[in-house]
Order: C-alpha cells, then structure tokens, then sequence
C-alpha cells in the first residue's frame, strides 16, 4: 500500500477501500522489519498511540479532508515536537522534550497527517553522510555497506523502503537532496521562506529550509501546499501567498530554456553521474526543451563562501547548548560538530571577520547576481547533486574534506535562497541510484514542479524499489 | 589649580514599557511579576527552533526617542547578534545592534555646555541571576520574566566635565523620556541604568576644557568604567570618588587599571569588579532571524509625527508666555498628555487674567491637594479659584476683631515691636480664626501693623 501515491491513498481511504489504521499498521511493520538494520528512525511513537490516532481519523475522516488526511508521516529530528523527543541527531539533546511543536509539524497535523516517528541525521544537521549522528550510523538501502547521504538520512531511507508516505527533510546545503539522490526518491529545496522555520533547530539560520520528501514530484506538489506559507513565528517566512503547485502537474514545458552551468560538470564529478545526468537532459529535449550552456565564475569560491557562512552562523545558534537548562555538556559534541563551531567562531572573531565571514558575504552577493543572470536566460538549472557516488561507510567520516565537497552542487544554491528540485535520473554500474538537479528562480516551485513531474512520467527511475526491498519479496 | 580634568562619556539603558517583550509576544512586565518565570515563551528562554520576531512598537519608540534627542536616524537598519556566555543570557547571544543603530549624533543640552549623544540603539535585556541560600546550599537562580524586555541604550560622546554635569545629563534624559511616554525608568528596580566612562586627563599648560572636546586632543589611554548605577546621586557620588582615586595614582605616576568597576553606596567608595585590560571579542554578525528593517516615507512619516513639541521648547515657550520658572514647573508633570494639559490650564488661567506662577506655587507647595489629570481645566481652575477666594468683610469689622486679638496677646504684640517679625503669623492666625473668615494675608498684615502703631 505505500508503494502508492499520496493522491492514491487518499482516493482509497475516501472510498474506505483502505483505513488509516491499516497504513499505520503497515507503517509499523516495514519499521520492525527492516529498521533495525536500516537505522532510519531515532525516535519511533509508540504504535498503539498511533494506531488510535488512526482510529481516530478514521472515525473523523470527512469528504473534504486534506489530501494527507490519516496518512502517517516521518520527520527529521530537527523539528521539535510535544509528543517525542527532539534530539537534532546529538547525545547532548537525548532527553530533550519540548514544550511545543514545530510549525511544520503543527501544519500537517492539523491536515490530518499521523506523526509516527522522528528521523535520523548528522547531529545538527553537519555533515553530508549521516554518519555524523550519535545515533546507529542509517545505511543505504541500495547498499547496505554505503552511506544514505545526509544530513537528512533517516527521511531518505524511511521514504525509499515505504516506512512511510512521506517525510519532511531539512536543507542546508544538500541535506534533503544528496540523500534524496543517494536513495533515489524526489526531495525538494524550497526558496527561502517558503516554508515557516520555527521549530526547527537551527544548523546555519540564513540557509535553513524545511522540506518536504516523497517517491515522486507529485507528492511534493500537494506537501508543498500544505507546508507553505507565512508564519508570524519566522520573521523570515514570506507573505506571498501559497499556489496550489498540484496545478503545475501537466501542461508542457516545449519552447523552456534548461541552462547546464559549465562549472557544476568540470573537475571533481564523478564519469558514472556526469553520463547519467546529460542522458537524462535528451529526456527534456525530447519534452521539447531548449538546451544551453551557461557559466557562474564565481562557483568555484561556492564551498568557500558557503562554509564559512554556515559555520559562523553556526557556531552562534549551538551557543544555547550550554547545559544550564536542558541538554547535556558541551564536551559532549562531536568532533565535526566541535570541528564546524571552531571553525565558525575563528571567523567571526575580530582580526579575522573582515577577511572571512565579511568577505563570504560580498561574495554571496555576487554570487546570488550571477545565478539571477543565468536565470534571466534560462527557466531552470540542470545539474548533479553530488560530486560522488553513495561512499562506504566510515570513507566519508575519516575525511571532513571530502565530507564538505559533497555540497559542492547544492550549498551555492542555499546561499541563492532559490528552489532546487531532486529527482532520480538513473543507476550506476553498481546499482547505485543518482539524482539530478533542478534550480529555479525564487519562489518557482511550481514550475520546477512541472519539469520533474513531466520527466517522471517520461521515466521510471523513481519507481524503482531499492535493493534490500526486492530481496524481501 | 586643579590639575586634571575628568572627562566622561555615558551609557544609559532604559528599559521600554511596551505590552509585550521585544521578540516574542510574552507580557513585557518584569516589575509587578507574581512568580519567577512567568512571563516566558520558547522563545525569550532560547528554547531549541525558537526564532525571534522583532516589537513594531519598540522600534518606534526608539526612533521616536532618537528624533526627540535631535538624532539622525538610520533608514535602513538591522540587529546584531553579540555573543557572550552568561547564564541569564539564555541564546548565548544578545540581539543588539552593531554598526547600524537606529539613531545617532544627537544631543542634550545641560547648563554646563552640550552632551552630544553619539547613538541611540536598541536591544533585548537579559534573565536576572538571583544569588540566595536554599536549603543551606548558596545556590544561583535565574528568573526569566526580563529576559527580552526592550532595552535602549544612549551612549554619549565622552563630552561630560564634572560630575554635576553627568547628574544633569542623566536627570534631563530621564526627564525626556518619561515626557515621550515610553518608559517608567524606575531606577531603583532597573527600569533605567547608568554608566560612566571616567578618566583624567591633565591639562596641556592649564587650560581648562569647558565645552566639547576640541578635536585632534587625544583622550587618555585608560578609562575606568562604572556601572549598575540605580540613583543619580550615586553616580554623581561614585564619579567624585573616582577623581580622586584616579587623581592619586596619576599623581604617584601610575597609570589607572582599565576595569568595570561597582558603587558601595554604604561605604560611598568604588570597587573593582573586572579588568578590562583587552577588548572583549562579542563576534558581531546580522542576525539572519531577522530581516533589516527599511523605514518607509509612510512609516517614518508616522513615527516623526508622533514626536510631541520637544520638552525645551514646551519649557521656553512657557517661559515667555506665562513667566513660568522651568525648575519649578517641571515638578507638576512628567509626560506629553500631562504638559498638554497644564497647556490648557495655563490658558485657561491666562484668558482668565490668574496669575499663573500663583497657581503653580499653590500646586507645588502643596497649599491645594489637587490632581491636575484627572479632570479638565475648567474644573481644577474652578476648585483653584475657590481655594484662594477670599471672604467680603470691611476693613470696619476686622479692626474690631484686631482691637480684640491685641488685648488679648499682649505678649506678641511685645515681641513685634520688639521686631520678632515672625509673631505676625500667629497674629494674622488669630484673626482669621475669631474671624471665622478667609482674608487675604497681606491684608491683615497691614491692617494689624497700624492698629499697633
């Protein structure tokens, strides 16, 4: 059952073919059968507590409820929540209850959605392996030797092996879509103050998104929809008003212009994803878009700027970890996590702020104009996700360098604020999923929307069960 | 001679009397609190996920603050986050504003010369840390009811001379902000508090400076500051204090310590809290929680004519019009509804052809218990003018009644002549007393003295 779409499963509990109860029933069971070794989940609610919140909407269910009305649903553990601890993927927050619910959380709860547990992550979002979590390392369910990519690993592979419908992944600089790509679901970047950040715990404030994770664009569409919007908690969250991005699902996009960005396929990229990613562009060709070749000179310092803004920025939002009130010692961070709040302090010290957090930030203006130049030609970005396939556990962990560049594609595009869909767009020779990219203008979804839902119906990538789920069958 | 001049520059922070706090929508009401930690939320506790979203009011008010001061004002600003460990500082970091306040190059005028403010900024305050004994065990409680009230701070130019002169300075800013209705400044519980940059420098060949600080003259390479000051005597006291003490160590050929240093009102001696020998490194950077602010024509039109004729100008205009003494009538209001009011009592009185300085004596000095707010003009003039009406008796009917009082107190008729001139009163007193009237002073007086001719 949740193999199915979203707009499948609320057909069939509007029909009473299907209950909530036996999706939460269902959730459950792919959760015990396969989460001790996959390693998705921190925190799981307890199931009779669920299940009678599933009674319950059963009992409740309306003809005009929500499209996610009685469906379950995952979230990272960066999101705060009442009824479950929230431990941002640290041991220094492992009895960490809060006393209110984040305003995602609070959004799809009152659609109808069943919280039924919280995902593992690097602790505070740092890394890109999620092998920086306190927690069971999670592994790739296309290979249970590989890393599921991260910060927002646990959603990625509770999404990928049918835990659950959907679950809501945070961005920082690649955190829903490297993992999105590494365990071949759909993820989705939203523009800057799309969607409200109150209760989400702070990794880099300027460069926080919340959003949501599904098997297909056309999920993300009708999440979208529900998570977005102001929010008078996140003086940061946009008036625009809402779209309803479901409506982006058809039409065409014949006559688009889709820019390749030089500098995303030079050194670095791994052949196997650079090949996989232009055969996937002859797919938007042949949807009659227009193909060109654009440049951002200044990408190559992305990383550069992106670090050193995440990093002073985080060190500023951990200060609140002391352990005065809540949490446990500060000796207790790990040593990325230590590593990233040195490195964030030394540059936004005196005598050093000028040439590091005050420099990154001209060059982030910059590099926000070139972007809005590259899209003043183009409708979208095509690009990979990652430089690299799925590592081997513990490759990653032992080398913090290689663990940053694994953002080289993604982080410029946090420090854009503009929206980036992730797609899956085929397989290497190890079957190791790979995802591309898609960048728009601010507050684009929609059309980013339509690219990726055209291209999936073009394509089944995305439906492609991982590994340790066909051998179950 | 004296030798050395002090020289001193101020900071003063006022804590905004706002509904709600200054990030959240917690009540912003610290004082009147019944418990501890009542007045808290995620996020004024920097609970994990809370973000802050800045008081429209607050930042109104210290433009507002700012205009009245005569300070420019930034129409694109920001807040800041200064970081700092301390455990009523919840975030790890104050939100303030660094290098783009809302207001600045402003001044004060004092009757020595000149303050001129160099910014006016506005921030959050912190928790209070309470230090008591539970159980036996001394322990450090925290109450978070403050933690995120508005908070302004006024930092001058070290443009002040003389303690006397930073008594003044403070006096007049409180006076200024309590006329803008934006503060109690209740010194006492920390609603306002003060703080002195204190240093000597000794004379180039004697010259004494008088007013502003003459540009190109270097400052002295030390500074001792003074903080947590709650009474304008305390400061005037503890800066005294300072002269000397630093006057000494200049003479034995020392340099002062550079260090924050607190006021034993008990003792009235100053005493060293901190040495502030390297400059403490707060790593300010914009806080990405919150968008800048840009002040519109709209808004800022809205705030500029919210600022009510400045309290200079309401005493001058006073002054001309109605001979009004500045130092006496400042003691009948504080805020701009009440000076519109004594407004219209003034003119009322005026039209009326009262005297005006009268009825404020009559105020002032407590002859008429009377609140001026509570009712309109018309009525407080009607009940003034009762309160000084005198009765309608002749001059035929009171010396029969002095005859009377004469005979009967022979002794102080004995000591007036004698020139005890005091003995009138009690004189006076009787008469009106037999009397059983209401005569007008000077009258008596006159009338007493040459029946005793």
């Amino acid at each position: 059952m949740l193999n199915k779409s979203i707009k499948e499963l609320s057909e069939l509990l509007n029909k009473k073919e299907i209950s909530s109860v036996d999706l939460v029933k269902e959730t459950y069971s792919q959760i015990e059968k396969l989460d001790q070794k996959l390693h998705s989940f921190i925190t799981v609610k307890d199931k009779n507590i669920a299940l009678k919140e599933a009674e319950g909407k059963d009992k409740n269910r309306k003809s005009d409820s929500l499209i996610i009305y009685g469906l379950p649903f995952a979230i990272k553990d960066a999101y705060v929540t009442k009824d479950l601890r929230t431990t941002a993927g640290s041991i220094i927050l492992n009895d960490y209850h809060s006393p209110y619910n984040a305003t995602v959380v609070e959004k799809l709860a009152k659609a109808g959605g069943i919280l039924i547990g919280k995902n593992n992550m690097d602790n505070w979002g740092h890394g890109a392996s999620n092998e920086n979590t306190n927690y069971e390392v999670p592994h790739n369910p296309w290979d249970m030797e590989r890393i599921t990519g991260g910060s927002s690993g646990g959603s990625a592979v509770a999404v990928a092996t049918r835990m659950t419908p959907f679950a809501i992944g945070e961005d920082t600089g690649g955190s829903i879509r490297n993992p999105s790509s590494m365990c071949n679901i759909s993820g989705l970047k939203v523009t800057y103050g799309r969607v409200s950040r109150y209760g989400a715990i702070a990794y880099a404030s300027s460069l926080d998104t919340v959003g949501p994770m599904a098997k297909s664009v056309e999920d993300l569409s009708y999440l979208l929809e529900i998570m977005a919007g102001h929010d008078d908690y996140d003086a940061t969250s946009s008036r625009l008003p809402v779209e309803k991005y479901s409506k982006y699902l058809s039409g065409s996009i014949k006559g688009k212009i889709i820019g390749l960005p030089k500098e995303f396929f030079g050194e670095g990229l791994d052949p196997e994803i650079k090949k996989t990613v232009l055969t996937a562009i002859k797919v938007f060709e042949k949807l009659g878009a227009k193909i060109i070749e654009v440049s951002l000179p200044h990408f190559v310092y992305g990383v550069s700027i992106y670090y050193l803004i995440a990093l002073s920025e985080t060190s500023s939002n951990l200060g609140r970890y002391d352990s005065f009130r809540f949490g446990d010692k500060r000796d207790l961070f790990s040593n990325e996590s230590t590593r990233r709040i040195l490195l964030g302090t030394y540059a936004l010290s005196a005598g050093y702020a000028d040439k590091l957090y005050k420099k990154a930030q001209k060059l982030r203006t910059i590099l926000i104009q070139e972007y809005e130049e590259a899209l003043k030609i183009c409708d979208v970005l095509l690009s990979p996700v990652t430089p690299s396939l799925p590592s081997k556990i513990g490759e990653m962990i032992s080398d913090p360098l290689k663990n940053l560049l694994e953002d080289l594609y993604t982080g410029t595009v946090n420090l854009v604020g503009a929206p980036a869909l992730v797609i899956p767009a085929g397989f290497s020779e190890k079957n190791l999923p790979i995802g591309l990219q898609i960048v728009g203008k601010k507050f684009s979804e929609g059309e980013l929307f339509q690219f990726g839902y055209l291209y999936q119906q073009e394509t089944d990538w995305h439906k492609r069960l991982p590994t340790i789920l066909k051998n179950e069958k | 001679m004296n030798k050395y001049q002090v020289i001193i520059g101020m900071e003063v922070h006022v804590e905004l009397k706002t509904n709600s706090k200054m990030f959240c929508g917690c009540k912003n009401d610290p004082f009147h609190a019944e418990k501890p930690n009542i007045y808290t939320c995620p996020v004024c506790l920097g609970l994990p996920g809370a973000l802050p979203v800045a008081n429209k009011r607050a930042i109104e008010w210290t433009v507002k603050l700012g205009l009245a001061l005569g300070c420019k004002i930034n129409l694109f600003s920001k807040f800041d986050r200064k970081h700092y460990f301390y455990p009523d500082l919840p975030k790890g970091y104050q939100i303030s504003q660094y290098d783009l306040p809302f207001c600045y190059d402003g001044k004060v005028e004092t009757s020595f010369g000149p303050v001129g403010i160099t910014r006016v900024h506005l921030e959050e305050d912190t928790g209070k840390l309470i230090h008591q004994k539970v159980n036996g065990r001394d322990v450090s409680l925290i109450d978070f009811n403050r933690s995120s009230v508005p908070l302004i701070e006024i930092v001058t130019e070290p443009e002040i001379y003389s303690s006397a002169q930073a008594k003044e300075y403070a006096k007049k800013l409180r006076q200024i902000i309590r006329y803008l209705d934006i503060s109690n400044c209740d010194m006492e519980k920390g609603g306002m508090r003060l703080e002195a940059n204190i240093s000597l420098q000794s004379h180039p060949k004697g010259v004494q400076i008088q007013t502003g600080h003459p540009k190109g003259v270097r400052l002295p390479n030390y500074k001792v500051e003074l903080k947590n000051i709650n009474s304008f005597r305390f400061l005037e006291r503890g800066i005294e204090y300072e002269i000397e003490r630093q006057k000494e160590i200049l003479e034995a050929g020392k340099t002062p310590d550079q260090e924050t240093r607190g006021f034993n009102a008990e003792k009235g001696i100053t005493y060293s809290q901190r040495s502030k020998e390297s400059a403490e490194d707060y790593r300010y950077f914009p806080d990405p929680d919150l968008p800048p602010i840009r002040f519109d024509d709209k808004w800022f039109g809205e705030i500029k004519s919210s600022v009510p004729e400045l309290l200079d100008e309401v005493f001058s205009r006073w002054e001309k019009d109605y001979k009004v003494d500045r130092k006496i009538v400042e003691l009948l209001f504080e805020t701009t509804e009440e000076a519109k009011k004594l407004d219209e009592i003034f003119s009322n009185l005026s039209n009326q052809k009262l005297p005006i300085d009268k009825f404020i004596n009559t105020i002032v000095n407590k002859k008429l218990t009377i609140n001026l707010f509570d009712k309109n003009a018309e009525e407080i003039i009607n009940i003034y003018k009762k309160s000084v009406q005198v009765d309608d008796v002749s001059d035929e009917d009171l010396k029969k009644i002095i005859t009377k009082v004469v005979s009967l107190n022979p002794k102080a008729v004995g000591d007036l002549k004698a020139g005890k001139v005091q003995s009138i009163n009690f004189l006076v007193g009787q008469v009106m007393c037999k009397a059983k009237k209401k005569i007008e002073f000077s009258r008596l007086v006159r009338l007493i003295q040459s029946s005793i001719k």
